[in-house]
């Protein structure tokens, strides 16, 4: 077991710096001027000037180099000096990825604005599994009964809705008709529930994008789920199961049920990385002051935001991959030594 | 498959009643009622969207300040947008760019990840490097990757290619280029599977290249996930492009598409609420037709449930 996660995290090292390096590759090697957006009346070795103190006028190896040295050296230490309290050498001057429009540590930006996303789409993941779960599972028992059907043709629904058109639809309905709840994100309300009522505007600010993020998840896991049962119904241990005597809850609930997790629990860590992408267009909804609206607004002026986020990006999707292997060989021992 | 197959049974003149794969197929497709339903809209929307335009009397692009923001009435029925312009002819036009950019954008996926596939699963010797990028571009960010280089590329095509082809031509590749892995990954396991069956030790017995092999052998067998892929990926494309106009980065902003409309309903959302719904549902609605055909597209291609149903 553990020279399998050894060699999965030896593969997965190349991989990050593969990745950071098409990221660099298309940002620097896109056409286009990064000084364009300054003002026309900028003497030209004023330009140059600026360009340099950016690195920009060093061969982009150097550049990638660079980048990679404040990633992957800089950026860890920092994080845990500023997570343990300790400083090693100059940790007062030391280098790190400036993000140009704002002139502070791209990384700080990142930090600050992580939570809304992970606090909307991770409690979208949370619910949409625990609804999706027993209705996969009792979906794949009593297969094309009415209630699979109706199973069936609601996740359907939930995989032709996009987010940004049922979000709009529910602020319709919700927001504009009914008037019962804020169409926008307010982060700068009080998240420390320290009363009932910002309990309560939690609870209905969070509503709506949190009920679409449900249905998308769960019809996506209610059809893995379902389809995974599906397969270990038929499996010779369950008919041993049933003929010990077990009762059909027991047969389904433990023996059933624990194995059809299996593909599910990789499906949940690979799609991860990806409420993270799928943010930006929940968050362009509700207008969420998380990370996806950062990336949408550093898109056409702040490159090392840019960047930044996209590798972060990548860097959850590969080790949630790393991390979903794992688990899956955790609970299947059978692949484990192929 | 249905070239050799069809070829020798119409040979044969013993067989009376011959059936045909296509003909089959069809049968089996019909059965499923959804995808008949799915296919019969498609392709009324598909044609309410290439030539209903020229039919219907409102310009999508002719502005009528007098008559701005007005509520649905019979002159027009989805009601005018801020310009006075017709929402229904802006709904209709605004569905050609999405259902091109879909189709083209499978075709794109669908011509990539077959080739990968076959060649990975072929080749034994390209096997390990096509799957290792394979592996490499589905762990790239999809989106945030999209957003960033349509806004990079986005003045150097439409210079080269004109201000809507530079785009299309743009949207459709980045969107092929970061969807055809599943195929890939489809088309790869079932010619591994293939390519120790007897028809191609066979074939390659009386001296048949490897070209000529995969033209004939290999790629008529994997046609049918092929083909469930191909609808996936169309549902995929017109999700993942009306994403983007719906961001704004998409096609130019005078021009609209599904996702540009729901942009703009967006800002009236208050005064004109209405307006969210007919693009909406439309992408939906194509969305979920796209996705039944794929379903029956599935049924009707598999051998197994063909002979018994």
């Amino acid at each position: 077991m553990l020279r399998f996660v050894i060699r999965r995290t030896l593969v997965a090292i190349p991989t990050l710096l593969f990745i950071s390096l098409i990221i660099f590759l298309i940002l620097h090697l896109a056409p286009g001027d990064p000084t364009s957006q300054l003002p026309l009346t900028i003497k030209p070795e004023v330009r140059e000037a600026i360009k340099s103190s950016l690195g920009l006028d060093r061969h982009w190896i150097i550049q990638w180099l660079k980048w990679c040295q404040l990633m992957f050296i800089n950026e860890p230490i920092h994080l845990f000096e500023s997570l343990t309290n300790t400083c090693f050498g100059d940790c007062e001057n030391r280098a790190r990825i400036i993000s140009w429009s704002s002139k502070s540590p791209a990384l700080d930006t990142i930090y600050q604005r992580l939570p809304q996303t992970v606090w909307v789409a991770g409690l979208g993941l949370l619910f949409g599994t625990l609804i999706a779960i027993p209705v996969g599972i009792i979906s794949a028992y009593k297969q094309y009964s009415i209630f699979d059907n109706v199973g069936t043709f609601i996740s359907m629904i939930g995989f032709a809705l996009p987010v940004y058109f049922s979000g709009l639809l529910l602020i319709v309905v919700f927001s504009v008709k009914l008037k019962w709840l804020p169409s926008l994100y307010d982060t700068t309300h009080d998240t420390q529930f320290t009363s009932w009522s910002s309990i309560w505007f939690q609870i209905k600010q969070l509503a709506m994008p949190v009920s679409i993020l449900t249905l998308f998840n769960a019809s996506q896991v209610s059809r893995f789920t379902r389809a995974s049962a599906l397969d270990n119904l038929n499996q010779e241990y369950v008919r041993t199961a049933r003929s010990k005597g077990l009762s059909e809850t027991t047969v389904v609930t433990v023996h059933v049920m624990r194995n059809s997790m299996i593909p599910v629990v990789t499906l949940l860590a690979l799609s991860l990385p990806g409420i993270v992408g799928g943010a930006i267009l929940t968050e362009s909804v509700f207008r969420i002051n998380g990370i996806g609206r950062l990336l949408l607004d550093s898109l056409t002026d702040d490159l090392p935001m840019v960047q930044t986020i996209t590798f972060f990006i990548a860097f959850l999707t590969v080790m949630f991959n790393l991390v979903a292997d794992v688990v899956y060989a955790w609970l299947d021992p059978r692949i484990r030594y192929e | 498959m249905s070239e050799p197959i069809s070829d020798q049974l119409v040979e044969n003149e013993e067989l009376p009643e011959f059936r045909s794969l296509r003909s089959d197929v069809w049968r089996q497709f019909r059965r499923h009622r959804g995808a008949v339903f799915g296919l019969i809209i498609l392709i009324f929307i598909t044609l309410a969207v290439f030539v209903g335009p020229f039919l219907y009397p409102y310009d999508a692009w002719a502005n009528d300040v007098p008559n701005r923001l007005l509520s649905p009435s019979w002159r027009h029925p989805f009601g005018t947008d801020g310009n006075g312009r017709d929402v229904l002819a802006r709904v209709l036009v605004g569905g050609r760019i999405s259902i091109a950019v879909g189709m083209a954008a499978m075709l794109f996926q669908i011509v990539v990840g077959t080739a990968v596939g076959v060649f990975a699963g072929y080749f034994r010797r390209l096997d390990g490097l096509l799957m290792r990028i394979t592996d490499l571009f589905l762990s790239l960010p999809q989106l945030p990757l999209l957003l960033v280089i349509l806004i990079l590329f986005r003045e150097p095509m439409t210079s080269r290619f004109g201000q809507n082809f530079g785009i299309f031509i743009l949207v459709v590749f980045i969107i092929g280029v970061t969807n055809w892995m599943q195929t890939a990954r489809i088309v790869r396991g079932d010619v591994l599977a293939l390519k120790e069956q007897e028809f191609v030790l066979a074939a390659k017995s009386i001296g048949t290249g490897g070209g000529k092999i995969i033209l004939r052998h290999i790629l008529p067998n994997v046609l049918s996930p092929v083909t469930v892929a191909a609808s996936l990926g169309v549902a995929t494309a017109i999700i993942t492009e009306s994403a983007l106009s719906f961001l704004g980065l998409g096609f130019p902003a005078d021009f609209p598409t599904w996702g540009r409309l729901l942009l703009e309903a967006k800002d009236v959302i208050t005064s004109q609420p209405a307006r969210v719904i007919w693009p909406g549902a439309l992408i939906s609605l194509t969305v979920m037709c796209v996705t039944f055909i794929g379903d029956g597209l599935r049924d009707a291609l598999d051998p197994k449930l063909r002979s018994t149903g």
